[in-house]
């Protein structure tokens, strides 16, 4: 007989709860042990780690203490709203307030078709229904300003159902004192802002506008005079207002975690034309289809016809404000909701138009240094529009960096004296964030995974509030609305509006005239 | 079987128990752990499924709950030869989404860049194939508890022609009771 015949008659003569039988079966309870033992004894060094760093940082793991629900109250009576300006901004806002033009959801349907992964679609229709009526709209070239009549009336739309077409108007100020409209979107070049918006204040009409806020300092001086203490309820067009990252970045500031910060970075890096705002010339435009008399309005009025600059306007400083107001101002304003900066004490701006010499006369590389000594720090704004090379947004303090895109991470200092313990216990390392935080999924990550932390610095994971996928637009045309009917502050007011655009035209004066120019806060003027 | 070949069998049971038991209670004691972001970078041919998946945050609930009860409840029953059939084949099938998820396949790249070397074949290839061994030649009957449950496994005798291919006895299924 073999050994294993053997065995085999051995078990069945002594049953299946023998001593030997029941020993056999419990082989693994020692492993198991040995499995318990090492698991609590990782479990108990994590959560002391874990412990000491949340401790050190005061700071707590849920999400930003007050995420601001955006509809205080459901949308009560009807705001009936007027879009200014139907370029492609304009146009997205107007869809983000709800209303898509027909051409854009055929095409948002074909491409939820051939590629299901495409959500546009099904992010529009999952907006909140903000109960307004597109009553009125306002372009200076023809087939916009229908396209936009075209919108008002769509029937596939958050809610549903089509409404009746809006009114067109050629001139602005029909369309405020027309009696239709209760609030404005402005998305018209920058030189129009300023003169629109300070007259919907004087007709009482509410404005929501794009940035930059104003072309030039004293229209930024006189839109403060007249929305400062007015019931009109503004809101300027910096989304990033509504990203809970910045929420976040905030209270971590707040709680000291960074040190004192000293030098604070913020970046554009586009390399497309389309970035440089070589924007399409749609084919059938021409002098018989431009209100070119009136665009030149406001703009010194001397060029000629050019459809280049009617429909790529950011390229001249007759219309815009280059770099500084497009997206210098975006990172200025993240960094003035974090930090609260204010208007700079002095700015000093280089670059030059090195890449795109198209005629335009604004730079495509741009430098802009923005000194706050009494807060003992620098803001840096560094640009080009011919690398893709993403830099982000960095908060450099003695103890720490904060890195703020998507989502936020906080990295140790290699010589911090707030953690130089930790530090040397290897409890933190600067070769890993102290912590991540990724909006919409689960809070703030203390000493989080390399894998968290490298998809959440790639920018795969969405937005999410309530658990649904929205849009920073959306949230903040949908709080603008509800300051309108239920009243309270916007969060990008026209204090914060006019910081900015001082800002960014320091900084243009300061390149213009190759100096260093200064805010006097008396005069109310750069000097 | 040999004696070395069962004791063999046995450890590769238990190590891939001891791995799957504790990935799944790592991710169960983690608040902060969620599939997304492994999900919404997928490739290969269920790539967009799974990125989908992870566009849906109700979706993303329930594949979280089902990965880290999962990988819990097969660990315990690899480790403790418990109900290790059916463990056997949830890990299987649990790997193989691993696998598809993120198949190391020429021209795929990912944002998180593997601890290895890998062409088709990785370690998540590998330990599938370990279960597909372990299905094969069930060691949880004669050490573990499926022994007290349904009783021992006779043991295959080395005499018999296929002894080293597969058990001479007719492998039972492990809810049929073996007459003793």
């Amino acid at each position: 007989m073999s050994p294993e015949e053997q065995r085999n008659e051995q078990d069945q003569e002594e049953g299946r709860w023998s001593r030997r039988s029941v020993l056999k079966a419990l082989v693994s309870v020692p492993v198991f042990g040995g499995f318990l033992a090492a698991y609590l004894d990782k479990r108990a060094l994590e959560r002391a780690r874990r412990q000491a760093v949340l401790q050190e940082l005061g700071v707590s793991e849920t999400g930003p203490a007050v995420i601001e629900d955006f509809m205080s109250r459901p949308p009560g009576e009807r705001i009936r709203l007027g879009i200014i300006g139907y370029g492609y901004e304009g146009e997205a806002l107007t869809r983000f307030a709800g209303f898509a033009s027909p051409e854009w959801v055929e095409d948002a349907t074909r491409r939820q078709r051939e590629d299901p992964a495409d959500k546009d679609l099904e992010t529009y229709l999952a907006q909140n229904d903000l109960n307004v009526a597109l009553t009125a709209v306002c372009d200076l070239y023809g087939p916009r300003a229908e396209k936009a009549v075209a919108a008002s009336t769509v029937d596939v739309r958050p809610g549903g159902g089509s409404q009746s077409p809006a009114k067109r108007y050629d001139r602005y100020t029909d369309l405020l004192e027309s009696g239709d409209v209760d609030a404005v979107i402005i998305a018209t070049p920058d030189h129009w802002h300023a003169p629109i918006s300070i007259d919907a204040e004087a007709a009482g009409v509410h404005v929501y506008c794009e940035k930059c806020m104003t072309r030039t300092a004293e229209e930024a001086v006189a839109m403060l005079q007249a929305f400062r203490g007015s019931d009109v309820v503004f809101q300027l067009g910096h989304q990033n207002r509504q990203s809970e990252s910045h929420m976040k970045a905030r209270e971590i500031v707040s709680a000291e975690i960074l040190g004192p910060i000293t030098l604070i970075e913020g970046t554009t890096n586009r390399n497309t034309p389309w970035g440089a705002w070589v924007w399409d010339i749609p084919e059938e435009a021409g002098p018989g289809n431009i209100d070119w008399a009136q665009f030149q309005e406001n703009a010194g009025g001397t060029s000629p016809f050019s459809l280049e600059r009617y429909f790529r306007w950011r390229c001249w400083y007759d219309y815009g404000t280059g770099l500084a107001g497009d997206l210098m101002s975006h990172e200025y304003d993240a960094v003035n909701m974090v930090l609260g900066l204010g208007i700079p004490e002095s700015v000093v701006a280089s670059g030059g138009i090195y890449y795109f010499k198209d005629g335009r006369d604004v730079p495509d590389v741009f430098q802009a240094v923005c000194e706050y000594p009494e807060r003992g720090l620098t803001f840096m704004y560094s640009a080009t529009l011919a690398n893709g090379n993403y830099r982000g947004l960095q908060f450099m303090g003695h103890d720490g960096t904060m890195r703020l895109a998507g989502s936020l991470d906080v990295v140790p200092d290699n010589d911090s004296t707030r953690y130089d313990e930790k530090l040397e216990q290897g409890i933190i390392s600067p070769d890993r964030p102290m912590f991540t935080y990724r909006p919409g999924f689960k809070g703030i990550d203390a000493v989080t995974s390399a894998t968290a932390e490298y998809f959440a610095s790639r920018g795969l994971l969405y937005t999410y509030r309530g658990g649904r996928r929205v849009s920073a637009y959306h949230l903040h045309i949908a709080e603008w609305l509800d300051v309108i009917r239920n009243g309270g502050t916007p969060s990008c007011d026209i204090e914060a509006g006019f910081e900015e655009a001082i800002t960014c035209h320091m900084a243009t004066q300061s390149f213009l005239e190759g100096r260093k120019v200064e805010w006097d806060p008396v005069r109310m003027q750069i000097v | 079987m040999q004696r070395f070949q069962t004791a063999a069998l046995v450890a590769l049971r238990l190590l891939i128990g001891w791995h799957f038991l504790y990935e799944g209670l790592a991710k169960l004691t983690n608040p902060y752990w969620t599939s997304a972001g492994y999900l919404a970078d997928a490739k290969g041919p269920l790539g967009d499924f799974f990125s989908d998946l992870a566009a849906s945050p109700g979706a993303i609930a329930v594949i979280d709950a089902l990965n880290a009860w999962g990988l819990t409840l097969i660990g315990l029953g690899l480790l403790f030869g418990l109900l290790a059939r059916p463990a056997i084949i949830a890990g299987i099938v649990a790997l193989a989404l691993y696998y598809l998820a993120a198949p190391p396949f020429p021209g795929m790249e990912y944002s998180m860049p593997a601890e290895g070397a890998y062409l088709v074949v990785n370690k998540v290839l590998v330990e599938l194939a370990a279960l597909v061994v372990l299905l094969a030649f069930p060691t949880s009957r004669r050490y573990g508890l499926d022994r007290l449950i349904f009783g021992p496994q006779p043991e295959p005798t080395s005499t018999a022609p296929a002894a080293a291919g597969r058990p001479s006895t007719p492998e039972p299924a492990p809810v049929q009771e073996v007459q003793t």
